[in-house]
């Protein structure tokens, strides 16, 4: 039962993740590149018409992570207390400048919120980088000072950083020079993955120059990669036990390489699909390989005192978990013909399309 | 320790209430779009549809603020009240995941479909998505109501000896006896709320001769509709809601009312006067007698149990503060079905559109189910008070063991000011739609 939950609440974020993740993209290319005020409409367009229904997939997510794992939710909540109000204020500027652009038409008016949006979306991309980056890397459950547990051992709390911004001394902070390489990680391969949803969904005049970007990034992405995976022992001694124990899971690591192998192609593919498959599989891959090397733990304790949270001693009883199953499983097929309906009446260009009036 | 609490639950309360200011047009507008959407594919009159996209259009920015304002509240379980969290997760968390998971998405998937898609899907599919999202929003409220309802009366739970809730009975918590009339109670205020909206708007435009025709239909409409949901709001769902409290939380019953002391030979029901917490009396009390024991027993004699009956911890930590939002919301209920009344009656006399008073006066009464509503919502958590399970877990007991004031403190200031300026663009945009007018030529 924990087993099934973790992997639909895994299945829930990486599609999140996926989904909203170009939204994210499509705000930091909107930042940088969109000049011209027509492709700025359009790209706004190609995140604003799916933000919404894309976020439902993290209420969702933080709904059922709440049912299965509310020592979890709990502990993670109130330890990341400060990023988690941050992103949720970063969350409320993204939607509203994707929301408001349009409603006045004034220049000045459009350019507030457009960075609005930009700006926010290159945040969040950061900050969920950041978030990963902190599970990863594991926090000192139950506080411990010199031995003695100041918290409960599942509870923490965790500044913004701390002056060493090393993820091994003893008091860490959220932000320390791993989860900031993580987080630029994310901030990379979501750009490539905004980038290909604009190729995908709209004409605009830098489609082709987007194509560039993507090659160009992705060099850096694989760099960040390779070094990531070089200080990855650093915080975790054998990071590579599971994927020998379980060599099935070695599927996660390949699904990552085959997206960022096949992205140096992207100007070859005639179908604009493929694209964004490809940084799909980055993203989906570069989530699940990391919560695949930590199974089954899903926070790591830095120090020697408390044991580290995993899937089984996080769990909530097992009736709350089997009668959730019940429903869980209608939900996901409700959620797959909401997802396919919506897709299919959206699908095409956006600039094509003819929605009506708004 | 203290001032952790206090931070805690000063955020909480601002954060909802604002949230809360968005969803209750959403759910009982989403009804009225639909229905002027039904008028207009049966009486093919164009204005009808032009009506359904007016409101679509205020529909979707509400709704907008609605959403961003949701997620705060649902991640605040988990950042603000950590320990209610884990030992209750795996009960509230069913309702809440439930609500995600069903109702969220369905709102979510068909909105867009239903602001853009109307020339893509032709009019019966156009009718059909603006009917889903209806239903969704409803069906939040229902999950989010089961979740509430939870709090203020337990049910199908089982205590672990490291203080977990368990569930023991999972449609226990649908068959709750506190959810289906305090839901139907809400869902028909929040109708209250934008059958006035929908009137105050109509009345605005008649007053200032401008969109004169759609200032009628909205009228109409908004009257009829604020009419018949006013007077399901007082009788039978408020009727209802307020049966249970005496059944289950009659300290907070008594708090409500007014009643310091038990009366022998029934109760009275208070109208007017300012508790004296000093003294434990209503000072300048307006009383009519053993009102209060019939309403509740159908009983003019039958004993109501005062506040003295209590012990101090098991009374509501604001007693004040409930009484007054009790009684403000009663009096409003009031106020609201007899000005409804009177303008179905002058709507039947051909007279309303002309009456200017009454046109004035139904412009004005928009901000007041709102608030009316606010107080509601404060008289069930202030009243469930010192509790926040009843009964069985402590307010101060729920809060983060590990976020210190300071941090909180932090965060509500940024919550202030954010909410702040969510407010003033919500209505400097409103304001704008408003102007422009439900006529599509006109931009
Ligand atoms: C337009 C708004 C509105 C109006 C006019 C009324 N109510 Fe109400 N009331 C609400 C909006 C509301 C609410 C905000 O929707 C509440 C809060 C929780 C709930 O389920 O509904 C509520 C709760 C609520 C409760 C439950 C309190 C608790 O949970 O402890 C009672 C006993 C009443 N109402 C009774 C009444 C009565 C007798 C009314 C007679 C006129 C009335 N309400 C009018
Ligand atoms: C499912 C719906 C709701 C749940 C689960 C819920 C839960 C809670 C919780 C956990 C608290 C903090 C503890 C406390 O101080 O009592 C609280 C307090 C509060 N809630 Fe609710 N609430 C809900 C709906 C609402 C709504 C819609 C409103 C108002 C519009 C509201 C108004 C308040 C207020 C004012 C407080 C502070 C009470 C105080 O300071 O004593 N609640 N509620
Ligand atoms: C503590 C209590 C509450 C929590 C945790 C909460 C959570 C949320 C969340 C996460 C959203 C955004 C959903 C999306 O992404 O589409 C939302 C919106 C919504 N909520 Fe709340 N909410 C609370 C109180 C309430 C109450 C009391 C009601 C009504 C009875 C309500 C009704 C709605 C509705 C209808 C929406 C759709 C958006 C809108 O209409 O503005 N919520 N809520």
């Amino acid at each position: 039962m924990e087993i099934f939950w973790y992997i639909v609440i895994a299945v829930v974020i990486i599609v999140f993740f996926i989904l909203d993740g170009y939204d994210f993209g499509v705000g930091i290319i909107h930042l940088f590149f969109a000049k011209k005020e027509n492709d700025k409409l359009v790209i706004a367009k190609a995140a604003g018409l799916f933000w919404d229904a894309n976020e439902v997939w993290l209420v969702a997510g933080g709904g059922m992570l709440f049912l299965a794992f509310p020592t979890y939710y709990a502990s993670v909540f109130s330890g990341l207390y400060l990023p988690i109000m941050m992103v949720l204020w970063l969350i409320i500027f993204r939607a509203i400048g994707l929301e408001l652009r349009s409603a006045l038409n004034y220049s000045m008016w459009k350019d507030i919120w457009d960075k609005s949006f930009g700006i926010a979306s290159l945040l969040l991309a950061l900050f969920f980088g950041i978030a990963l980056g902190n599970l990863a890397r594991g926090v000192n459950l139950g506080g411990v000072e010199n031995g003695i547990s100041v918290y409960e051992a599942h509870y923490f709390f965790l500044p913004l950083w701390n002056s060493t911004f090393s993820p091994t001394s003893i008091d860490i902070g959220v932000i320390d020079w791993f989860t900031i390489i993580i987080g630029l990680i994310s901030v990379i391969a979501l750009t490539i993955h905004g980038a290909n949803w604009i190729i995908l969904k709209t004409n605009s005049s830098i489609n082709e120059k987007l194509k560039t970007v993507i090659f160009n990034l992705n060099i850096v992405l694989s760099i960040f990669t390779l070094f990531s995976l070089f200080i990855w022992h650093l915080i975790n001694p054998t990071p590579f036990k599971n994927f020998v124990e379980m060599p099935f899971l070695i599927i996660f690591p390949l699904i990552y390489l085959l997206g960022l192998v096949g992205l140096f192609f992207v100007k070859k593919y005639k179908n604009e699909t493929y694209g964004f498959i490809l940084s799909g599989f980055v993203v989906a891959g570069g989530i699940s390989s990391t919560l695949a090397s930590m199974f089954p733990v899903i926070l790591g304790s830095t120090n020697k005192v408390n044991p580290s949270l995993t899937i089984y001693n996080m769990a909530a009883d097992n009736y709350s978990l089997s009668i959730g199953f019940n429903w869980v499983m209608i939900g996901i097929v409700l959620l797959i013909v909401y997802s396919v309906i919506q897709r299919k009446l959206l699908n095409g260009k956006i600039d094509k399309m003819d929605y009506g009036e708004h | 320790m203290e001032d952790m609490l206090f931070y805690d639950r000063i955020q909480f309360a601002f954060t909802i209430s604002f949230h809360y200011l968005f969803p209750q047009l959403t759910m009982g507008l989403s009804l009225i779009i639909v229905y002027f959407k039904m008028r207009f594919m049966k009486t093919k009159v164009k204005d009808y549809n032009d009506a359904a996209k007016f409101w679509m259009k205020i529909f979707a920015l509400n709704f907008t603020i609605g959403v961003v304002t949701g997620i705060p509240m649902e991640f605040q379980f988990g950042t603000n009240w950590a320990r209610f969290s884990e030992l209750t997760g795996g009960i509230i968390g069913q309702t809440l995941a439930m609500e995600g998971t069903f109702s969220f998405f369905l709102e979510s998937a068909f909105l867009a479909l239903f602001i853009f898609g109307e020339k893509l899907m032709g009019q019966k599919l156009h009718f059909l998505t603006g009917f889903l999202v209806f239903l969704g929003s409803w069906a939040s409220g229902w999950f989010i109501l089961a979740t509430n309802a939870w709090m203020q009366h337990p049910v199908g739970y089982e205590i672990l000896d490291n203080g977990k809730f368990v569930l023991t009975n999972f449609s226990a918590l649908f068959s709750n006896p506190w959810l289906i009339p305090a839901f139907l109670h809400n869902q028909f205020a929040s109708l209250v709320t934008s059958s006035f909206v929908v009137a105050g708007i109509g009345a605005f435009y008649i007053l200032s001769n401008n969109h004169v025709k759609y200032g009628k239909m909205f009228l109409r409409t908004g009257v009829v509709f604020g009419l018949v949901s006013s007077m399901i709001v007082a009788f039978p769902t408020g009727d209802w809601n307020a049966k249970n409290v005496v059944k289950y939380q009659p300290a907070s019953f008594a708090a409500m009312e007014g009643i310091f002391e038990t009366e022998e030979a029934g109760a009275e029901i208070v109208l007017v006067g300012q508790p004296n917490m000093v003294e434990k009396k209503l000072d300048n009390k307006i009383a009519i007698p053993n009102i209060l024991s019939f309403l509740t027993y159908q009983d003019w004699n039958a004993q109501i149990k005062g506040m003295n009956e209590f012990k101090e911890e098991e009374l509501p930590t604001n007693i004040p503060a409930l009484y007054y939002s009790y009684h403000m919301m009663v009096g409003l209920g009031t106020i609201f079905i007899g000005l409804m009344t009177l303008a179905t009656f002058l709507l039947w006399r051909k007279k309303l559109y002309k009456s200017k008073w009454i046109l004035w006066a139904i412009l004005f009464m928009i901000p007041f189910p709102y608030i009316a509503n606010t107080t509601g919502w404060y008289i069930a958590e202030l009243g469930r008070q010192p509790w926040l399970v009843y009964g069985l877990m402590t307010t101060k007991d729920g809060i983060s063991p590990t976020v210190s004031s300071g941090n909180t403190l932090f965060t509500l200031l940024g919550f202030i000011g954010l909410y702040f300026l969510l407010g003033v663009l919500f209505l400097t945009l409103v304001g704008r739609i408003i102007y422009v007018g439900p006529n599509s030529k006109k931009q």
